[in-house]
């Protein structure tokens, strides 16, 4: 297929995944709030939430201080701030349009319904009651477009394309929530098993819908190991990393098809150390410095196959 | 104003209450369809086309200003005969045209004939570029659009002949599919010729002007992008063909080859149905800051690495100037006489018409030699004094640049409009295509202008759409039709 109509369905993708991570980040950190924490003060709390989603500059160049106020409104409406809500469904209804005829009348029609929608949002006040609702939206309406490209697409390579942009961007997602959030909320000197803030670990839990899964798998109290394995490890966690790299792979090795090519490699190697990575090993070196080096290798892969794929500069 | 509508030529009564005969089965089946039923008909049409997406974009409004194109359910029928007479003339001079364009970028027979004038050769239209190149099957209009006139019974004229990138078929297309689904017993009774497979005619036609050699000849549509008012069309024909819908980014120039960027690599590209004028194909040669075109085709193409579907430099051929000699080419190239006639028209750049026209602004239609779309003309009975003067002045700064034709009374057809049906002044494009075989599909796009006593039918002036209606036989019979109707008749008391 043409490469500009495999980038604007890799990228529509992208964006709505986008969009659902910024409102889970934003649903999780605004119900933080409204619990007494023992660890960081409000202001910690919110700028992480910034540092998840947005360019953490950016924002204190044009707010200054991070507050529920100013954070909510960079993340939800600001149309400066490209990882805002607002400006990633944009994006995707954009790149959706781009390409409507190959698309299914109903994903386009599933897409631009929800640009529709998004009007209900723009007069309500999201720093008040409002922002729950909305975040539940956005959600929802991702869970949607998922469907139903899932329910009504033929499964060529512009299905594959549309996969690819899901999974690369979740990846790209959980691995910064959970750098994020470890550092933030990890004591300095902490011993598997020891004491940490049960509100907090299960915040995170709830912000990748794996609070239950948890309880299923482990039936013990919250401990930031099991949270770390659950998330980048398992790969029956549909959020984690490792369940990412399971639907990227297979994805690579058939668009890239008999052709030598980047792409193949590096996500191979990722998929390895996901597939056959121990936690402890992990530790050994530091989850962080791990998932830093994750964060970047992700990163070169979507740059790779945008340059092999979707730009296809000769 | 109604008077004055009465004057014209009207397709279903030539005279009031004489129906011609291929209405008088539709005729007796309208008048007892209630007007209310016909206008649910048409809102039910526009839902589904709105749904489908039919729908172009006005150029200067805001994002997501998709206006949809009037559409008529009352169709317009043409006898079997008369489009015997019609197809055999839009074809004689679609391959008449074919061939001056061949002429002029080759020897010019016909200029040293003396028959039309060197002065074609300065026409911006005309492109030097393309002097020496050889096309295959020497066809140059692939895909023409005729526009018909008619003013009485037996008179039809040529209004104008479109070989660039001429628009429309999609709705020749799309209304016929609505108006089966609309009214599937009328087609029933009446044997409509079929046009849907028109795609089918136009793929075949672009696979047989690949460059020789070329077994399974990879065909693109290039379209300027999603913002062109057009772009619905570009998408219909493309996935009605099942090619790739291009743009010019996604096109590259290589070794004299011309290749679209794939996610599988590049691939090479054989035959381009282009919708882009010449003036935006190649930055390289023609407008420098194009962004729609791709660099460097033009020179693959003079060296045979890649098919234009039109070829460059038609515009010389479809040009308000050039228009008066296709007759005469006709004559000179088939050695046949012209099936259809031309409009007479007056050349402001002699001085005797020239006279004439400003003397006679007030009766005339004064047209720019480039101008389309119904945009720069004058039409001299419907303007004011003041319009009439500032044309005056605009005709006297560049004569050449225009030329005149006799206010044509054009026929009229019945038309569902605010106050019920009314005659309304109608035209008619027929599409023609030339690949090893010149053919036109029996029907084309009639437009319809919607403002009472208005002339101008451009889609950008407001102007609608019919179905055409070629019918296979001219005698069917208004006995059959009428039992339909008695049969609503009945429909109705039972409810």
């Amino acid at each position: 297929m043409l490469s500009r109509t495999a980038d604007h369905l890799y990228w529509m993708a992208r964006y709505i995944e986008r969009a659902e991570n910024a409102a889970r980040v934003l649903d999780v950190t605004y119900n933080m709030s409204l619990v007494p924490t023992a660890t960081g003060n409000d202001a910690d709390l919110w700028q992480a939430a910034v540092e998840i989603t947005g360019n953490i500059e950016a924002f204190e160049r044009d707010y200054g201080t991070a507050n529920a106020k100013n954070v909510i409104q960079y993340l939800t409406m600001d149309s400066n701030n490209s990882s805002s809500i607002y400006s990633a469904l944009r994006s995707a209804r954009e790149n959706a349009r781009a390409v409507r005829v190959t698309m299914t009348t109903e994903t386009w029609e599933n897409i631009n319904a929800l640009w529709l929608e998004f009007d209900q949002f723009l007069r309500k006040d999201l720093t008040a009651e409002g922002l729950s609702e909305f975040c539940d939206w956005v959600k929802s309406r991702s869970h949607l477009f998922r469907g139903v490209c899932f329910g009504t697409m033929l499964r060529d390579e512009a299905f594959s394309f549309v996969r690819l942009g899901t999974f690369i961007e979740r990846a790209d997602n959980t691995a910064r929530l959970l750098n994020i959030k470890y550092d933030f909320l990890m004591p300095v000197q902490y011993q598997m098993g020891g004491a940490v803030d049960y509100y907090e670990w299960s915040a995170v839990l709830r912000s990748v819908s794996a609070f239950q899964a948890y309880q299923k798998i482990y039936s013990d109290a919250i401990d930031p190991v099991r949270v770390s394995e659950l998330l980048v490890l398992r790969h029956d966690m549909p959020r984690s990393l490792h369940a990412c790299y399971d639907e990227i792979m297979p994805i690579i090795e058939q668009v890239a098809a008999n052709r030598q090519s980047e792409t193949k490699r590096l996500a191979g190697e990722l998929h390895a150390k996901l597939h056959y990575g121990k936690m402890q090993d992990i530790f050994q070196h530091g989850l962080h410095e791990f998932l830093e080096s994750f964060i970047h290798s992700n990163h070169v892969l979507g740059e790779e196959i945008q340059r092999s794929f979707l730009s296809a500069t000769v | 104003m109604s008077n004055t509508v009465e004057q014209f030529f009207d397709e279903m009564q030539a005279k009031v209450g004489d129906v011609r005969s291929i209405y008088k089965a539709y005729q007796s089946w309208l008048k007892n369809v209630p007007t209310q039923q016909l206008v649910a008909k048409r809102a039910e049409a526009e839902l589904l086309f709105r749904r489908v997406g039919i729908t172009f974009n006005v150029y200067g409004e805001a994002d997501g200003a998709e206006r949809l194109i009037p559409f008529d359910v009352i169709p317009r029928l043409i006898s079997a005969k008369e489009w015997t007479h019609l197809s055999a003339g839009v074809v004689q001079r679609v391959r008449a045209l074919n061939m001056f364009l061949h002429d002029i970028y080759h020897q010019q027979e016909i200029i040293q004939a003396g028959i039309v004038p060197y002065t074609i050769l300065s026409n911006p239209q005309y492109r030097p570029e393309m002097f020496g190149v050889d096309v295959p099957n020497q066809i140059y209009a692939h895909i023409a659009g005729v526009d018909l006139v008619r003013t009485s019974e037996s008179q039809f004229y040529v209004l104008e002949d479109n070989l660039r990138t001429p628009s429309g078929v999609s709705y020749m297309l799309e209304n016929r599919k609505m108006m089966m689904r609309l009214f599937p017993d009328l087609f029933r009774q009446y044997s409509v010729a079929p046009v849907e497979h028109y795609p089918h005619v136009l793929l075949n036609n672009l696979r047989s002007v690949a460059q020789s050699g070329v077994q399974d000849p990879t065909i693109v549509l290039l379209s300027p992008g999603a913002y062109n008012s057009a772009y619905f069309e570009h998408a219909f024909l493309a996935q009605q063909m099942g090619i790739e819908l291009v743009e010019g980014q996604d096109l590259f120039v290589r070794n004299n080859a011309v290749y679209m960027r794939t996610t599988q690599g590049p691939r090479r590209v054989d035959v381009i149905y282009r919708r882009i004028d010449d003036d935006f194909l190649d930055p390289l040669v023609f407008k420098p800051d194009s962004m729609l075109g791709v660099p460097g085709l033009l020179s693959v193409y003079r060296n045979g690495g890649v098919t234009l579907a039109n070829a460059v430099g038609t515009g010389a051929a479809d040009d308000k100037a050039t228009y008066i000699y296709v007759p005469e080419m006709i004559k000179f190239y088939l050695n046949e006489e012209p099936i259809l006639q031309n409009v007479p028209t007056y050349e402001l750049s002699k001085e005797d018409d020239l006279a004439y026209v400003l003397d006679h602004l007030d009766e005339l239609v004064v047209k720019e030699v480039q101008g389309s779309g119904g945009y720069g003309m004058l039409v001299g009975p419907a303007a004011t004094k003041q319009e009439l003067a500032e044309f005056k002045l605009r005709i006297l700064s560049k004569p050449s640049s225009y030329i005149a034709q006799p206010t044509l009374a054009l026929s009229t057809c019945p038309t569902l409009v605010e106050k019920g049906i009314a005659p309304r002044h109608v035209d008619l494009r027929p599409f023609v295509l030339s690949g090893k075989t010149v053919s036109v599909v029996p029907g084309g796009l009639c437009r319809v202008a919607l403002k009472e006593g208005s002339l101008v039918v451009n889609s950008s002036q407001g102007g609608g759409t019919k179905d055409t209606w070629v019918l296979e036989r001219d005698d069917t019979q208004p006995e059959k039709l009428t039992q339909t109707s008695k049969q609503i008749q009945k429909e109705e008391v039972a409810c």
